[in-house]
């Protein structure tokens, strides 16, 4: 998949209802997610710069791993 | 029409005229009265400044312009009286002794979105109430005085059931779970219809600006909080009431008016996902402006009294550990997060050999817990957990060096906790 390079900033986010908490985005993308002590996802609040491709790239992966499909980019326009 | 010997005697009776008795639908047109307005509602709603009561303080008539330009024909008008807060009765009190007041106010929303229905939530627990507002509607029919549609619902009545999507979930599913949303200003839905929730205060105050106008209501109050407020007090106090107060009003007079305890330990103030304050401000003004530099804000207009000989941390404890077993358990973080705080505040208040680290804990779960539920209930918990640490902070050292304090082990309480019956069977639907 192409990445487009564009302005702006991405954040993944996590729904946590759907979340089950088995931790595979963290495996996915480590620099990107960490673990609570429950085993929930703890997302970096940082944004991602959307050219940063590397991040993008590991928060696709994560995004496309999750099996209960709880998480998603939200891009933000920056002002 | 007004008598002494009712417990719920007002300073400043606006919403509550009529505590005696409740006003018929005649007697209350008869004590309002219409003025007739200059500009249009929603021009005097705005310059009124009113803010939403049920905790979160938004600019009512934003809310109102957000809801009327979106499009669609049926919208609904949602007057929220669950009262999750087990230490509030003010919108209870409201409905009961003044209906048509909060229904005037719900019409007036509804006319200004161009909504056709109006749905009021209260508690099932409450059946009494619910007759009530029953009656009050019928009423409305008989006399021809109703413009749209109305209804009473009655959701199980737990604490986030009054949360806005997790009512407007239950209106559509039957299930009272809120809902993730993105963080984005959001239009919520009843299976298609558009609707604007407005908690029961809130409306009464709608109802007040548009029949004496946005002047009249701004006439009390402080300039960025302008009108009056309802406040649910309890704690060290003979009877807990609900007292009608101009916003502003140091809260040292409020607890005059109450007949509280004048020197008291703190005070909880907004709610239990509120805060703290100690009684070295009892000075400042009941208002969030004044309220949010010592980090507390008035919420849903609760205030809790802890006399001196009551233990801060058994306090909390209490509360968070009801807060906890409220969590609808649907977010990891919220559903272990809030019964481990709850875990480590009982640690802290026994004081034994492991407080040390449970204190510890606390501090750093808070930090990972915060902002991650779908909905702000966590983040109460975790607001009024940093208050309890910092304001009490002598107090949770003592705790926490196993010096726990003679109050600790007392069995009088402050802050209202119902039973935690339900532990075994949630009632969601
Ligand atoms: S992969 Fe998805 S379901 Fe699993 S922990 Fe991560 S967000 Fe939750
Ligand atoms: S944060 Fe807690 S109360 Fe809110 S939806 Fe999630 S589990 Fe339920």
């Amino acid at each position: 998949m192409a990445v487009r390079r564009r302005s702006g900033v991405i954040f993944l986010r996590v729904d946590p209802v759907l979340c089950d908490g088995f931790g595979h985005c963290h495996e996915l993308a480590p620099e990107l997610v960490a673990i609570d002590e429950w085993g929930y996802p703890v997302i970096t609040t940082e944004p991602i710069a959307l050219a940063n491709d590397a991040a993008l790239a590991s928060a696709r992966l994560a995004v496309r791993g999750c099996p209960r499909q709880a998480l998603r980019i939200e891009r933000v326009n920056e002002r | 029409m007004t008598g002494n010997r009712d417990v719920t005697m007002t300073t400043m009776p606006r919403l509550l005229t009529g505590h005696n008795a409740p006003l018929t639908l005649s007697e209350y047109e008869s004590t309002f009265p219409v003025i007739a307005r200059a500009g249009s509602l929603l021009g005097e709603l705005d310059a009124s400044g009113l803010t939403g009561r049920g905790g979160a303080g938004f600019p009512t008539a934003q809310k109102v312009r957000l809801l009327k330009a979106h499009r669609g024909h049926h919208k609904i008008v949602v007057v929220n009286a669950m009262e999750g807060e087990p230490a509030s009765r003010k919108d209870v009190s409201l409905l009961r002794v003044n209906p048509h007041l909060v229904l005037d106010g719900a019409e007036v929303l509804a006319s200004l979105i161009g909504a056709n229905e109006i749905i009021v939530c209260i508690a099932r627990e409450n059946e009494r109430l619910a007759g009530h507002v029953r009656d009050a509607l019928a009423e409305r029919v008989r006399q021809r005085r109703r413009t749209v549609r109305s209804s009473v619902q009655t959701p199980p009545g737990r604490y986030v059931a009054g949360e806005e999507t997790a009512l407007v979930h239950w209106l559509s599913n039957r299930e009272t779970l809120p809902q993730y949303r993105a963080k984005r200003p959001h239009v919520a839905r009843v299976r298609d219809r558009a609707v604007l929730v407005d908690n029961a205060e809130t409306c009464a105050h709608v109802g007040l600006i548009a029949r004496a106008g946005a002047e009249s209501f701004r006439s009390l109050g402080t300039d960025a909080s302008p009108g009056t407020a309802l406040v649910s007090i309890s704690g060290a106090l003979d009877r807990s009431q609900v007292l009608e107060i101009a916003l502003g009003t140091p809260l040292r007079q409020i607890l005059a008016v109450a007949g509280a305890d004048p020197d008291p330990q703190a005070l909880l103030l907004g709610g239990y996902g509120g805060s703290w304050l100690d009684a070295t401000h009892l000075d400042t003004p009941y208002a969030n402006e004044a309220l949010a530099p010592v980090g507390a804000t008035t919420g849903a207009g609760v205030i809790v009294v802890l006399a001196r000989e009551g233990c801060a941390v058994a306090e909390t404890e209490r509360v968070v550990r009801w807060m906890a077993n409220e969590s609808a358990r649907q977010c990891g973080p919220c559903a272990f997060g809030l019964p481990s705080l709850a875990e480590d505040l009982t640690l802290l208040r026994r004081g034994a050999n492991d407080a040390a680290h449970a204190l510890e804990r606390l501090t750093s779960r808070c930090g990972v817990i915060e902002g991650r539920g779908a909905c702000h209930h966590p983040d109460g918990v975790v607001r009024f957990v940093r208050s309890a640490l910092g304001v009490f902070r002598d107090d949770v050292a003592d705790h926490a060096s196993g010096r726990p304090c003679i109050g600790s082990g007392s069995a009088r309480h402050y802050a209202t906790v119902p039973r935690l019956d339900h532990e075994g069977e949630l009632t969601w639907q």
